[in-house]
């Protein structure tokens, strides 16, 4: 069954990328980002003592940045390994989509591509912080939810066979 | 007959399928147990603590103080580490056992030796109680002893059990890619997968519409309040700093309440997104080991019913508890008591179908 073998061996694939991803990330980014945003708040609000207005919002900024970089980095994390354990467990209740060979193999390339894609346009938003990365994102998301609520048709349609 | 002798084959004694089973749902109870002892007695208490030190830190600024301000904000940096290692503990906690399940549904589809397979559910199963164990220890150990300037022993720990689930996860993706690129191999046959008893088609159905309900919350929460919120979270904090350094304690004494509000708002979004999809995965797993559960037909679907309920009452509750506070939290905190004690009678059945096994094989010899 290839829409299995799509949705399972990707699946996998994906997951241990994911999980790859943030083991390189908790050994050598995550300590750091968490210092660098503790660093940048107290060095803020001590300026903020010092009624030392530029300074204060030069840390201000860096916090905002630190802050908006390692909020992604968590994401993307979460959401391969997450959408990675959606795709396995779709694999493996593929027979209970009630679809054709072709159409099954169609949603699983959608839900494949769109597990992989969503979390890179939120990677890319650290690189680019303009709106092309977020139309990735929100194009891959769509993708997902699509494919993920075809198959639900598929089980309902399934059932009432 | 015939299909009760092939779910046994199956599910042999000390068999991968077997041990990476029970020793994953163990480990997603253990991790809700745990999660639910973190939202009753840590969550909302270290929220407050954080809060507090914010103030004292806003308060110092205000007075000119940056020697305070540097010691609220190391006070900070210790409160958010104690949280985020007890939400790390209960997300990979669980995240490992759901990923325990999956490879024991897949192991008719890893085209490998039994004996390789039992090996790598055990290295598996080590890493995945070692991670989580590692990073709980993170907050206590800090930096004793450390070989290394930014990362203590508990971290090592963790991410050694991090190396070990990639280890093992690698060499069932190598099983599985076997599989699929031998076209001599027909298709699998597997009682699991082919069973489908009440309890798990209202397992089954309840867990994809939990997905789609995370699913669409997430999508609906990103495209209306993500970048709002990410954009007031460091507006209000340069907002507070800016109040301190004009020494206008309003203008501090309103940023602070405003973020408050907003990390309220924050969490209580990210959880209920997170604990749909999670919800909705675990039904979809436990409806594929039903032919394990031995209880009666009725107790299954009854347990099926409660797991379902627990997994709505829970986001949904959590939502609820920006406008009904404690009380909405309660329930909540409830619906995570009926998953974990529904999950905890399907474990209970499948003991008592090993036992059964076990005794058949005995009785044989």
């Amino acid at each position: 069954m290839k829409a299995r073998k799509i949705l399972v061996v990707g699946g996998l694939a994906l997951l241990i990328w994911g999980m790859g991803y943030g083991f390189w990330y908790a050994v050598f980014a995550e300590h750091q980002a968490l210092e660098g945003m503790g660093v940048s708040l107290a060095t803020g609000f001590a300026a903020a003592a010092q009624r030392d207005a530029a300074g204060m919002r030069a840390a201000m900024e860096r916090y905002k940045e630190t802050k908006y970089v390692y909020d992604r980095q968590v994401d993307i994390h979460g959401h391969w390994i997450g959408l990675a354990m959606v795709l396995m467990i779709l694999g493996m209740a593929m027979e209970r989509v009630g679809y054709s060979e072709r159409v099954k193999t169609i949603l699983a390339a959608g839900m494949l591509a769109g597990a992989v894609v969503f979390p890179l346009g939120v990677y890319l938003q650290t690189v680019d912080h303009g709106a092309g990365p977020r139309v990735v994102a929100g194009v891959a998301a769509g993708l997902v939810i699509a494919a993920m609520g075809g198959m639900a048709a598929g089980m309902l349609k399934e059932r009432a066979e | 007959m015939a299909t009760e002798k092939a779910v046994a084959g199956e599910f042999a004694a000390m068999g991968a399928r077997r041990l990476l089973v029970l020793g994953g749902i163990g480990l997603i109870v253990a991790g809700m147990i745990f999660g639910d002892l973190f939202a009753i007695f840590v969550l909302h208490q270290n929220a407050a603590r954080v809060g507090g030190a914010l103030a004292g830190a806003a308060e110092a600024a205000l007075a000119g103080d940056a020697g305070a301000v540097l010691r609220e904000f190391g006070a900070v940096g210790g409160f958010l580490e104690n949280r985020g290692t007890k939400v790390d503990t209960h997300v990979h906690m669980i995240g490992f056992g759901y990923l325990a399940l999956m490879l024991a549904v897949m192991q008719p589809w890893i085209a490998i030796c039994e004996m390789t397979k039992k090996r790598l559910a055990v290295v598996f199963l080590a890493g995945a109680v070692t991670l989580p164990v590692g990073v709980f220890l993170i907050h206590y150990v800090g930096m004793a002893y450390s070989p290394l300037a930014a990362i203590g022993w508990a971290s090592i720990f963790a991410d050694a059990g991090g190396l070990l689930v990639i280890l093992a996860a690698a060499g069932s993706l190598w099983g599985l890619w076997k599989h699929f690129a031998d076209a001599t191999r027909g298709a699998v046959e597997d009682s699991l997968l082919a069973a489908r008893d009440g309890a798990g088609r209202v397992l089954m159905a309840g867990g994809v519409a939990l997905i789609l309900m995370g699913f669409a919350h997430g999508a609906w929460y990103a495209a209306v309040d993500l970048y709002r919120h990410e954009a007031a979270d460091s507006t209000i904090l340069t907002g507070m700093a800016a109040g301190a350094a004009a020494r206008d304690g309003g203008a501090v004494e309103r940023a602070l309440g405003e973020y408050g509000q907003l990390q309220g708002e924050k969490a209580v979004n990210i959880a209920a997104h997170a604990h749909s999809i999670e919800f909705g995965l675990l039904a979809i797993l436990v409806a594929f080991f039903q032919p394990y559960v031995r209880l009666r037909d009725a107790w299954r679907r009854r347990w099926a019913w409660v797991l379902l309920a627990g997994s709505v009452m829970l986001p949904v509750c959590v939502l609820l508890e920006l406008r009904f506070g404690l009380l909405a939290g309660g329930l909540a905190d409830t619906g995570g008591l009926l998953v974990i004690v529904a999950l905890m009678a399907m474990w209970v059945g499948i003991l008592r179908y090993t036992g059964e096994l076990d005794a058949a094989a005995g009785g044989g010899r």
